[in-house]
């Protein structure tokens, strides 16, 4: 009787008329995927298309919105007078210096907050009274500290990386599993064997949520700081182009910031599925 | 006629716990004494303070009142190594650095550690699995991941916290032969968990019988079955259905004497 059943259900399936409808429900699949894509692909052409026209027509002010391909032209310009290079590369340096010295202290300090509850009863209320403050806000202060050259610029970044990190990073050891801090004292873990086995790791994924904020936070911070006393950078670029009125290496500076936001994104990304592969 | 020396000597062990203003005594005057090589099972309904007996055995609490103590026969091995309820398992480690796990914390050499952690790993069927993370596992592997642990640390005796209770039942059946199987080899002294009768039946040497509120040891049954034992074996005998209806009596006495006090009395 059961067997009947199951071969009937097979010979339903096998039908020819079956395997054509199975046929046409791939394909249509398929198309729509394929429109679905090419809509993706199409929306920042057409913008530029658009505006390309609108500019060269000037129905909008082409000082102001300059045609997409003169500012292209632009930006080979620079990379080709090697201006793009300096710019860039004290940019990239400034928030690579301002990041670790960030980072570092913060997770760091999350981790002995989250491991040790003196610790933690003894930073929150600092930490919860100067993290709302923008660092940019501080800015003054830490020019008369650090003084108008780099130090300054990478003290603001490294501040502005800093609370997001050591935030999450408490509170990812604080949201360690109960079980897993029992298998471990079951299992006679050292206080060391503690930190490198189950602290750490266990805190690893909000510890990474906290420095991908850090990142974005960073590249917010570094055009900022660098409109204020700097001579050269991403930041200065777009400020200082703004002030003379030439609208095409701004545009470039803006475009120079969404490409490095995004790669910044992948290279954490791909960080994090190589320290986070049990997730 | 002298009983041999106990394995673990536990004597009028007490447990408070402070909620905010009030204070429950979770276990009364536990005394209990198992020999080496026993299986004991403790057995009663949730609140009898069977895990909090269990975690002051395994370190993680400190009783209010009384000792406990545990015979060792080799300083070089760890006193307990506990079997946990379901995610005990870490999940940023591979299977095979979990059950190697208690070896690797104790800093034996890594020979002997990778010996004994490929042969507990043999032994639960988990050697295709031993480079993959927890979650890739089904439960019931996850579980055999946590007795190869306990195995592996060789301790002078183990502790399982329930360890099948998050399981269906085919996979229960499964995973306590499997354990009675491997704990055949070496017969080291157990402290069973669990609520579940027929579990202790089929694992247990001695069922020490508890009851709720406050949790105190109300009757001992002794199980001589043979073993090695099988699921289908104990169901089968007739015997064993007396003894589960034994232990059910008991158990719903105090279940339901617990329940009453509760009630305010009928004028």
């Amino acid at each position: 009787m059961q067997r009947k059943v199951v071969s009937n259900m097979k010979d339903g399936f096998a039908r020819p008329h079956d395997e054509e409808s199975a046929l046409r429900e791939w394909r249509s699949r398929r198309r729509a995927r394929i429109v679905q894509q090419t809509l993706t692909g199409a929306s920042p052409v057409f913008l530029l298309a658009v505006w390309e026209l609108l500019s060269r027509t000037e129905l909008i002010d082409s000082r102001f919105f300059p045609a997409p391909t003169s500012i292209v032209g632009t930006f080979f310009d620079m990379i080709a007078s090697g201006e793009m290079l300096s710019h860039v590369s004290i940019s990239l340096l400034r928030i690579a210096a301002g990041f670790l010295l960030g980072t570092v202290p913060a997770v760091m300090l999350g981790l002995m907050m989250g491991m040790y509850r003196p610790m933690k009863a003894f930073f929150s209320p600092l930490l919860m009274a100067l993290m709302p403050i923008p660092t940019l806000a501080l800015m003054p202060i830490i020019v008369i500290l650090f003084g108008i050259g780099e130090g300054s610029k990478i003290v603001t970044i490294a501040g502005s990386v800093f609370f997001p990190v050591v935030i999450n990073t408490a509170a990812g050891v604080a949201n360690i599993d109960r079980i897993y801090i029992d298998v471990a004292k079951n299992y006679g873990a050292s206080p060391k064997a503690f930190f490198f086995k189950i602290a750490l790791p266990g805190a690893l994924p909000v510890m990474m949520e906290g420095i991908q904020m850090g990142q974005a936070i960073a590249l917010l911070t570094i055009v900022a700081a660098e409109m204020i006393g700097a001579r050269e950078g991403i930041g200065y670029l777009i400020w200082s182009s703004y002030k003379l009125f030439l609208f095409e290496p701004m545009y470039v500076g803006l475009i120079l910031i969404s490409f490095f936001g995004y790669m910044f994104s992948l290279l954490l990304r791909w960080l994090k599925n190589r320290l986070v592969p049990w997730q | 006629m002298h009983a041999p020396e106990a394995k673990i000597a536990i004597e009028g062990i007490a447990k408070v716990f402070y909620k905010k203003k009030q204070s429950i005594l979770a276990l009364q005057d536990i005394t209990l004494r198992i020999r080496d090589g026993e299986f004991v099972t403790l057995l009663g309904p949730s609140g009898c303070g069977k895990t909090t007996l269990l975690r002051i055995l395994a370190g993680l609490e400190k009783p209010s009142a009384g000792h406990f103590d545990v015979r060792r026969t080799d300083e070089q091995k760890p006193l307990q190594s506990m079997i946990f309820q379901e995610n005990g398992v870490i999940p940023w480690m591979t299977v095979e650095q979990n059950v190697a796990f208690g070896l690797n914390l104790r800093k034996l050499p890594a020979k002997l550690v990778k010996e004994r952690t490929h042969y507990y790993l043999e032994k639960t069927g988990l050697t295709p699995f031993a480079k993959l993370y927890p979650k890739e596992l089904s439960g019931g592997m996850k579980q055999r991941v946590s007795i190869a642990r306990a195995f592996a640390n060789d301790p002078e005796l183990l502790l399982m916290d329930e360890p099948f209770a998050a399981l269906d039942e085919q996979n229960k059946f499964i995973l306590q032969e499997e354990l009675l199987r491997i704990w055949e080899e070496h017969r080291k002294t157990v402290v069973f968990i669990t609520h579940s009768i027929d579990e202790a039946i089929l694992v247990s040497d001695r069922i020490v019988l508890m009851s709720a509120h406050p949790g105190r040891i109300v009757a001992e049954k002794r199980i001589d079955l043979p073993r090695p034992r099988s699921v289908e074996q104990i169901r089968s005998d007739p015997g064993m259905a007396q003894l589960f209806v034994e232990i059910w009596n008991h158990l719903q006495r105090e279940v339901q004497g617990a329940r009453s006090e509760f009630k305010p009395c009928k004028g």
